[in-house]
């Protein structure tokens, strides 16, 4: 055998390897994408036609009927308020308690500061599922089932957004901290001006990661809210699943799905390599 | 230097108040709660302090149903994600066009409602009238098997679906850490095999499982934790009446005891929440402990 005939061989050999490994991949995408495709796709389908389209793979008859009847038939587009209220409100409110604590930990000296900072560290690996039942009965006791602060008030806390915000303010120099206070800069002031503009790419991670688990959060809001006036979108589609058209109308109830997957969607995209980033560092879904 | 204390506690005021009322508190409620016996939520009062909830919830059929399917789930879902995406992302790592696309496309599953989408699966496992049947079906009837009820039938085929919905679910997240771990095994190692001719198999176990086994324990382990939390998955398949499909989790027992039709039992629901969370306290303790004698750095 000569050296031209076994570099051949070889570089067949990676073809026909690179062939396989393509093929897989293109199969888990095509997993990955289905249910995508066919929640779009019988969204577009006629109701009247469903029982003999409902297999087609490109609607004879493409319509939008089914948005129309999504949202008049259960009051979609209430629950898609509530929802990007609920979302906006608790990511901003987490936002300002958690760059205060993180800035505290991070810059500010204060007795006792390792033994809190710890005593935060050991809270993170409290499941919600453990306090769930207590803060369910203080805010009934409060009165405060159907309402917004119900909502959103024990959602807010993120200990883990604390850590990771905290950790990249230490990383920013003492010089500069030294320097604001020479020029007689307050500590808000510093915190607001220097320490947030430089640790934006952080602050935009836990950003997105909230919107999206608020967004996403089925559980709580369904404990405080049987009245539809409050449901989020989670609560909703679930709704319309058990008492709605759902089963019934296939094509409404899909795309109501669409509606309700869609901003995440597009945010996604938008975002793609923020929020992979984010979720690596040690995001936990849910 | 009393102002600067009096300042620092300010920054921290509003974290400390919020973990204080919706965490801390609640921590040590739930345990309290746990073991006050015949509490009464209208009138705030009970009989007694001892272990009776835990003795109800442990011997409540329900109870046992949700921890036999919460079980089951983890021991198909965990292995089954953990292998599929170490394939995945070992395939992903080896390629290098397409590559940001089939992340990109991989991840997406991590950013939708897991209630919305479990509805698609649902439409595509269900029956979609008494007499006709859903798209998996159709064509599970072209390879000659006969019809399935996935969404009310037997045990086996509710099991087969929550399953497959939750290791769809967990790949995005296992899929990112897994191809960021890869991607960050030093070149220098591969090289020296190359040099030594060392075939890819032998390259694999002996070089890149060993560089990529501690994050390959750290998704075994929130693998395992997320699992035991399985729920919304399963409500968006089956519906919220769990129990009555024989499908209910840990957590669902939790919420049903809490609320609902079967719902108003506070002190049961905390002894199962405390339990799960002893459940999952004691599987990451001998995790870590194999992980120990077996993560190589």
């Amino acid at each position: 055998m000569d050296y031209e005939k076994i570099k051949k061989a070889s570089a067949r050999r990676d073809i026909a390897l690179k062939t396989v490994i393509y093929i897989f991949l293109a199969i888990w995408a095509l997993i990955v994408l289905f249910p995508f495709y066919w929640m779009l796709l019988t969204s577009v389908k006629s109701y009247g036609s469903y029982d003999s389209d409902w297999m087609s793979v490109i609607p004879s008859s493409p319509t939008l009927e089914n948005y129309k009847t999504a949202f008049s038939a259960v009051p979609l587009g209430g629950y898609f308020a509530n929802t990007l209220i609920f979302t906006l409100a608790t990511t901003a409110i987490m936002l300002f308690v958690t760059v205060l604590a993180a800035y505290a930990f991070a810059r500010l000296e204060f007795k006792g500061k390792d033994l809190v900072f710890t005593l935060f560290l050991a809270l993170m690996m409290i499941p919600t599922e453990l306090v769930v039942i207590t803060n369910y009965v203080t805010v009934t006791e409060l009165d405060l089932r159907n309402t917004f602060a119900g909502l959103i008030l024990p959602s807010v806390t993120s200990v883990f957004y604390i850590y990771l915000l905290k950790e990249n303010f230490a990383q920013v120099p003492d010089e500069l901290y030294y320097a604001a206070k020479v020029d007689g800069t307050s500590d808000i002031k510093y915190l607001f001006k220097v320490m947030m503009p430089i640790c934006k790419p952080t602050i935009v991670t836990i950003t997105i990661l909230k919107v999206i688990e608020c967004w996403n959060s089925y559980v709580w809001p369904r404990l405080v809210t049987d009245d539809r006036a409050y449901f989020l979108v989670s609560n909703g589609i679930q709704e319309i699943r058990e008492s709605g058209f759902g089963r019934e109308n296939v094509p409404a109830m899909m795309a109501a799905v669409v509606v309700i997957s869609v901003p995440l969607i597009v945010l996604f995209l938008i975002f793609r390599n923020k929020i992979m980033e984010g979720v690596s560092r040690g995001g936990i879904k849910g | 230097m009393k102002f600067k204390n009096l300042k620092a506690w300010l920054y921290l005021l509003p974290a400390v108040l919020f973990l204080g009322v919706f965490m801390l508190y609640p921590l040590v409620d739930v345990i309290i709660y746990s073991f006050e016996e015949g509490y009464n939520s209208a009138s705030q009062t009970y009989f007694g302090v001892g272990g009776y909830n835990y003795q109800y919830v442990l011997n409540d059929p329900y109870f046992l149903q949700a921890l036999k399917n919460t079980f089951i789930l983890v021991l198909i879902t965990v292995p089954l994600s953990t292998a599929l995406s170490l394939v995945i992302s070992v395939a992903l790592s080896s390629i290098k066009r397409l590559r940001s696309w089939f992340q990109t496309l991989y991840f997406l599953p991590y950013v939708t409602n897991t209630l919305a989408v479990g509805l698609v699966f649902m439409i595509l496992f269900d029956q979609r009238s008494q007499d006709s049947i859903g798209l998996i079906n159709t064509l599970l009837s072209y390879v000659g098997v006969d019809p399935i009820d996935f969404i009310n039938g037997p045990y086996w085929a509710k099991m087969l679906v929550l399953s497959l919905y939750t290791v769809w679910i967990v790949m995005p997240f296992k899929i990112l850490i897994l191809t960021s771990s890869l991607a960050s095994v030093d070149e220098i190692y591969y090289n020296a095999a190359k040099v030594d001719g060392t075939p890819r198999w032998r390259v694999f176990t002996k070089i890149t499982l060993p560089m990529i086994s501690p994050t390959l324990f750290y998704l075994i382990i929130t693998g395992f934790i997320g699992a035991f939390k399985a729920y919304s998955d399963a409500v968006a398949l089956f519906g919220t009446n769990l129990n009555a499909n024989e499908m209910n989790t840990i957590v669902g027992y939790i919420y049903d005891m809490l609320y609902g039709d079967s719902g108003g039992f506070p002190s049961y629901a905390s002894a199962a929440a405390v339990i799960l969370f002893i459940v999952v306290l004691t599987i990451t303790v001998i995790n870590l402990l194999v992980s120990k004698k077996n993560v190589h750095y």
